[in-house]
């Protein structure tokens, strides 16, 4: 075999490999995707690879993202019960909105106050930032629910909020301030010569120049919070009304786990916004991960 | 926002001694319209609080308080300090105005995630109720119980498994990649779980998982069994190897991670290392094990610390697929249920408090490097 040949085999080989893998990897969501667009009969009975794309319908997401009652004439009484999804959607974007944005601001001033401000305990108290940067949340869940039942917060937004806000503190402040601390000294130093206050440079000059890192931990955050089921089991509770998509689609699991044409459907919901900032701002992502990410 | 005003008449300063009435008055007014306007601020921020708090007013309108109350009352909030500070003399608002900056992250984190380490470590010597000292019982516990004992097996068991296979994806996927024709699609592909929540990646590998007794099987592996002429098998159910079973979702999801930053750091090698290599006679392999492992090592490090953190912590897949039983029991789950099924808050504060001793050699080491890297 010429040196050519072999270069031209190795290259096939290692695209087939590659091929191999890409197809195991998707397979699995593959079959949930088709299988959530599946009649429940079909669904129930053959197996998604043996679809029949005529009968392809949009029935399974009408009815979970339905509220209690959903209509269906092949029932006997002619209804079908919902679940709901479409109010869980409202309050997983309820909960990850300001859950994404409020650490973004808070860890945005900490940051430039750590990396252009002078004062006592600042290496002290950037070292906490950093040693809390690996802690388990799961340290903080009783104290704060005994806190939240003092304050009367349980099963509120605002609790999920503040816990998030708390959470994803350390890995704000840590990346904005890795970012912030290497803007050049100079454009700062004209701003104050110029008699620009501290708080008027940080919102004329670092934050439009510091938008490559806030987008990063936004999508972090934003997929964490929009992901988690953890703190939401915790502090939302029970709460029917407030139960965020992770917490509707668990509770289904559990409760109609043989029926996959909904199951499907729900789950394919719960991924569809976080699939769309991740292929939207893709590039974000990337470059937050490779800055250094280690969430506690 | 100038800073260019002129200091000794802002009201922090000293009252102006021997100056007309008309002054003084003037010097009031301000210091009181210093008071109110926060005062002002905090009421409106309260009233939105408890709107939140116990409305019923349809979600939509919810939703949209919310988010103007949340996001805007932090701004407010900071804005509103800055200009308490600004008015300030001189030298009090230099040292005043770092704290405002970064006064909230702190007092966030300190109540979120500092002062609960103390709070927990000091009630895991409690019992049940936080009432009566029970000394190390709680711990005594964790490392005899059966199904502790068990969770901390299934703990490792994801650690060295997760960790191990999810690197060893994601090295052998960045490596083909850089070498394959259709690197950016081969990554986005493997990349996407990594966007899908674990409780979706749940629901995704429950239904590859399938069982239909006595019928045609719908689920992707029994169908693959049967197909090969197998009995098809609850995977979930028969343990130990249910374990592996959930493992494989934690893989699905972070050999994505993995081979971003894997890939990141192989377009790093420098090329001449690989031709010298080339010319010394080295084959591809010997140039993988000998010149591209040790080049990357670090990345590995770091790779791997992360997803063991991760693995370590691991509770939603656990909670979703099987809730703990038929052996999968892991020590987040363990801690929920001590915390919510069995009401136990003693003995959930020494599961959490042992999780933190675990990421404690992580902790010191991003300290020390940390520390190495910067004259801070």
């Amino acid at each position: 075999m010429g040196e050519k040949q072999r270069r031209g085999f190795a290259k096939a080989t290692v695209n087939t490999i590659l091929a191999l893998l890409c197809i195991l990897w998707s397979l699995p969501t593959l079959g949930l995707l088709v299988s959530s667009f599946r009649p429940r009969d079909e669904v129930l009975s053959t197996g998604w690879w043996q679809t029949n794309p005529a009968s392809f319908t949009t029935r399974n997401y009408e009815q979970v993202l339905a509220g209690k009652e959903f209509a269906d004439p092949s029932l006997p009484g002619g209804v079908a019960r919902g679940n709901d999804m479409g109010g869980s959607f409202l309050n997983s974007m309820i909960v990850t909105v300001p859950a994404t944005l409020i650490p973004i601001l808070i860890a945005a001033f900490a940051a430039y106050g750590f990396a252009w401000m002078n004062f006592p305990g600042r290496k002290l108290l950037f070292t906490l930032v950093v040693a809390l940067l690996v802690v388990p949340l799961q340290i903080a869940l009783i104290p704060l629910l005994r806190d939240y039942t003092g304050l009367g917060l349980n099963g509120t937004f605002l609790s999920v909020w503040l816990a998030h806000t708390g959470f994803g503190l350390p890995l704000a402040i840590y990346l904005l301030f890795n970012y912030i601390s290497q803007l050049p000294r100079d454009i700062l130093e004209s701003a104050f010569i110029d008699g620009a206050s501290h708080f008027s440079i940080f919102f004329r000059l670092i934050l439009p120049l510091s938008t490559p890192a806030l987008a990063s931990f936004a999508i972090f955050q934003f997929l964490w919070v929009w992901n988690d089921l953890l703190v939401a089991l915790v502090f939302l509770g029970g709460n029917a009304d407030v139960a965020v998509l992770t917490q509707r689609l668990t509770e289904m699991s559990g409760s109609r786990g043989q029926d996959w044409h909904l199951l499907t459907a729900g789950a394919f919901i719960t991924m569809a916004i976080p699939l769309l900032v991740f292929f939207s701002l893709q590039r974000y992502f990337v470059r937050g991960l490779l800055a250094g990410s280690v969430k506690g | 926002m100038a800073r260019t005003e002129t200091v000794a008449e802002l009201p922090g300063s000293p009252p102006p001694v021997g100056r007309t009435p008309t002054e003084l008055l003037a010097w009031v007014f301000r210091l009181l319209i210093s008071l109110i306007v926060p005062l002002v601020a905090f009421f409106v921020l309260y009233q939105g609080f408890i709107f939140l708090r116990d409305s019923n007013a349809p979600k939509l309108v919810i939703a949209l308080v919310a988010i103007i109350w949340g996001v805007g009352g932090v701004a407010l909030l900071f804005v509103l300090s800055n200009w308490l500070v600004e008015r300030l003399p001189d030298v009090w608002r230099l040292r005043i105005q770092p704290y405002v900056f970064i006064g909230p992250g702190i007092i966030m984190l300190s109540w979120f995630l500092a002062v609960p380490v103390v709070r927990t470590l000091y009630q895991s010597f409690f019992d049940r109720t936080s009432t009566n000292f029970v000394g190390f019982a709680n711990y005594a516990y964790a490392f005899t119980s059966p199904s502790m004992l068990e969770s901390f097996r299934n703990n490792v068991l994801w650690m060295i498994v997760g960790t191990g296979l999810s690197v060893m994806f994601g090295l052998l996927i960045a490596v083909l990649a850089d070498r394959s024709s259709f690197e950016s699609i081969a990554k986005a592909l493997i990349f996407l779980p990594m966007a899908i929540s674990f409780v979706g990646a749940g629901i995704i590998w429950k239904f590859v998982y399938a069982l239909s007794p006595g019928k045609e099987q719908i689920g992707l592996l029994n169908a693959i069994v049967t197909g090969l002429g197998g009995e098809p098998q609850g995977w979930l159910v028969k343990g130990p190897w249910n374990n592996f079973f959930l493992i494989i979702i934690m893989v699905w999801l972070q050999t994505g991670f993995a081979m971003v930053l894997l890939s990141a750091a192989l377009k790093g090698v420098p090329g001449e290392l690989l031709e010298a290599a080339r010319i010394d006679g080295a084959n591809e392999f010997q140039i993988f094990f000998r010149v591209i492992i040790p080049t990357i090592q670090g990345t590995i490090v770091t790779v791997a610390t992360t997803i063991l953190i991760a693995t370590l912590k691991i509770f939603d897949i656990v909670f979703v697929m099987t809730n703990g039983n038929f052996g999968t029991e892991v020590m987040a789950s363990q801690q929920y249920k001590q915390m919510f099924r069995f009401q136990d808050f003693g003995r959930g504060s020494a599961v959490a408090i042992i999780l933190l001793i675990a990421v404690v050699p992580v902790m010191i080491y991003n300290l020390r490097q940390f520390r190495e890297r910067r004259a801070f």
